[in-house]
């Protein structure tokens, strides 16, 4: 500092000195700084665009790519739905209309015992009295021939006329009683009848609602082949919603495995011994963890071969009789399983007493090391084992979240990559920005230092200029 | 693909060969049977109640008295190295205490107190199991009395172990001149740290929990 302003006597002059060589210096070199500047800027801003552009083409393959993913998870998941729909419906129509035949039959064959009942039911009209006749003849007489005997016919035929209404009055009688017979008899037909019409009625309106159900499964598969923007949102927004409950489930598994865990681990020191180590963990541990593990896979495998999920194509597509072979393989093991986790449960709660026992004794506290044995142990030891034969089976279920797990896992991580990868393109563009701008500002702030030659320049510019109109002003005839 | 399996191959070899160091415990207890301080024994009892609690599967224990002439294995009154199994561990542990119980009942005073002789004989059990830590208690009012002939002027290799003092309790001599008490303890610990070993005593018999 010292030097710069000792150039001269007088620090100030030697300052000012200093100030207009570098002025000087800067306005000489003003053109070439401004394009450096301006290069630099420029490639800066270039290479952020680039980058920018690559990462958003990246975001752009991947977004397509998440969307043949959703695509086609969703048609699978749909042509699923249609089948099991179809399954429903060929399981109806086996059941109920199938034997469509004998339910005619029995239709027709009750309409006909209603309708020879009904015939004989008809209301038969009494036969005519024989008195009719008798009151003919007895009319036709001429009563002037002075028949003496006339009274006594007349009474007959009063006699006759009462025993007759009397006799057409109990078969009139019979005759009602035997059709109020015959139509009690029909009842039971006509209730059949209703009964059966009403569950073909049912069955053709489930069939109904079916293929209403159907027809709105399909139009939402349309949509998804047609890859339409509405197919897209419902599924990812179903792809997260299953997400998150899968996570909430899987969650929970877990906490039924690290119960398991628990009640395992203790005993199985009893077959493997307990301080021996594989690496820094204990066998046992080790132990009981691969028996769970292999729980959990066993439960996959039988999830598999039932066909409930479709985590393993391979499994999938083995033939029936060889899968019906595998169902029961897996099954096996894992009630084996399960049942050597119900005797390793018995014998933790077993260890168990046994070392509260000791500890009571080694306290000097016999009391309690009696009662530590006391007469409702039983009641812990029996939880504890039915725990331990329930929750492998309780596993098993872990294979339907874990697939709807794996599944949604790809679309949200497709959805998260894009969503970075959006970030990070908005964030070079923003970059590449800057840089444009950060070069037009340094060469303004370049320019600051050197306002007095360029003024000076300026108005040299503008002298010249108005010379040089003059000039030709003065050139002009 | 083939290269990760072999990575996880060698890891778990490398996992399951690698000598570790054993991680177990051994304890060595000597009761002092010489005179008065036989009286003291049955808070002798309860310690080792208290140590075979805190022990666990593969541990090593041994109690052993110190009479006339102590480096000897038939001055071992109990000895365990415990099972891996926590079955076996706990019936080996009501053996013990019972063992202890016994000989409690129907300890007799010895003339004579031969507590370099337990060390010793400490030191080679302890090293003979191999333990993790070693840990030696002594029971004792540290007042060692020996019978003419017996030579134990000598250093007992105690590098690795932990010596703890227990119930160190005053004689009447002590209370007439207390640099007796304070020479005695001075004396023993600078044995325990000359050849390598870490000392403490422990008098409050209710705070037990550092003990192990």
């Amino acid at each position: 500092m010292s030097f710069m302003l000792g150039i001269t006597p007088w620090p100030v002059a030697s300052a000012l000195l200093w100030i207009i060589l570098i002025t000087a210096a800067l306005y000489l070199i003003r053109s070439t700084a401004h394009k450096t500047i301006q290069a630099a800027a420029q490639g800066l801003h270039r290479s952020f665009r680039m980058a920018s552009k690559a990462v958003s083409r990246s975001e752009t393959n991947l977004a397509a790519r998440n969307r043949d993913v959703l695509l086609a998870a969703g048609r699978e998941a749909k042509e699923r739905i249609i089948e099991r729909e179809f399954d429903r419906i060929n399981e109806t129509v086996r059941k109920d209309l199938a034997n469509y035949s004998g339910l005619h039959r029995s239709l027709s064959e009750s309409i006909g015992r209603i309708e020879k009942d009904h015939q004989e039911a008809v209301d038969v009209p009494p036969d005519p009295p024989g008195w009719v006749k008798a009151v003919k003849a007895v009319a036709d007489m001429d009563a002037r021939d002075g028949r003496a005997h006339i009274g006594s016919i007349l009474g007959d035929i009063h006699k006759s006329l009462i025993k007759a209404h009397k006799e057409a009055m109990a078969a009139y009688h019979d005759a009602s009683a035997k059709r109020h017979k015959l139509l009690r008899q029909m009842r039971p037909d006509w209730r059949k009848i209703q009964q059966t019409l009403g569950a073909v009625g049912k069955n053709v309106d489930s069939l109904l609602s079916r293929s209403v159900t159907i027809d709105r499964h399909m139009q939402e598969y349309e949509d998804i082949v047609r890859g339409q923007d509405r197919a897209m949102s419902v599924l990812s927004s179903s792809s997260l919603v299953n997400f998150f409950v899968s996570a909430f489930v899987l969650c929970i598994a877990i906490g039924g495995a690290t119960i398991n865990f628990s009640l395992i681990a203790r005993p199985m020191a009893e077959m493997v011994g307990g301080t021996s180590l594989i690496g820094d963990f204990r066998t046992a541990d080790i132990a009981a963890l691969v028996i769970i593990l292999v729980e959990i896979s066993m439960g996959l495998f039988l999830m598999e071969s039932l066909r409930i999920t479709r985590l393993f194509p391979v499994i999938g597509a083995l033939p029936d009789k060889t899968r019906v072979r595998m169902i029961y393989i897996t099954f096996t093991i894992l009630f084996l399983l399960a049942t050597v986790e119900a005797g390793l449960a018995y014998m933790r709660e077993v260890l168990l007493q046994d070392e509260l026992a000791t500890s009571a004794l080694l306290r000097g506290d016999a009391a309690a090391a009696v009662t530590a044995t006391g007469e409702f142990m039983w009641i812990t030891t029996a939880a504890q084992m039915g725990m331990g034969f329930i929750l492998p089976f309780a596993l098993v279920f872990v294979a339907i979240p874990l697939e709807t797990f794996v599944h949604s896992l790809r679309t949200v991580l497709g959805l998260i990559a894009i969503s970075f990868l959006r970030v990070v393109a908005l964030s070079l563009r923003v970059l590449a920005n800057v840089f444009l701008y950060l070069g037009v500002l340094l060469k303004q702030i370049y320019d600051l230092p050197l306002f007095v030659p360029l003024w000076i320049e300026e108005r040299l510019s503008v002298g010249a200029r108005l010379a040089g109109d003059q000039n030709l002003k003065g050139a002009r005839p | 693909m083939k290269r990760a399996i072999a990575i996880v191959i060698c890891t778990l070899l490398t996992a399951c060969s690698t000598e570790t160091t054993p991680r177990n415990t051994g304890v060595y207890m000597l009761l002092d049977t010489s005179g008065t301080y036989n009286e003291e024994l049955i808070k002798a009892e309860q310690i080792t109640r208290f140590t075979l609690s805190r022990l666990d599967a593969s541990d090593s224990f041994a109690v052993a008295r110190i009479d006339t002439g102590s480096f000897s294995e038939r001055d071992i009154i109990a000895k365990a190295s415990f099972d891996d199994r926590p079955s076996a561990v706990n019936r080996q542990k009501r053996l013990f205490a019972e063992q202890v119980s016994d000989f409690v009942e129907n300890a007799k005073p010895a003339p004579y107190t031969d507590i370099t002789g337990g060390l010793l004989q400490a030191v080679e059990f302890l090293n003979e199991k191999g333990t993790g830590t070693k840990t030696i208690l002594i029971f004792s009012d540290l007042k060692e009395d020996l019978e003419q002939g017996y030579v134990r002027d000598i250093e007992v290799p105690l590098d690795g172990f932990e010596v703890i003092a227990l119930n160190v309790t005053k004689l009447r001599s002590d209370n007439i001149d207390p640099r007796e008490y304070l020479g005695r303890l001075e004396e023993w610990q600078g044995r325990v740290e000359r050849t390598g070993g870490s000392w403490r005593v422990i008098n409050d018999l209710d705070g037990l929990e550092g003990l192990l």
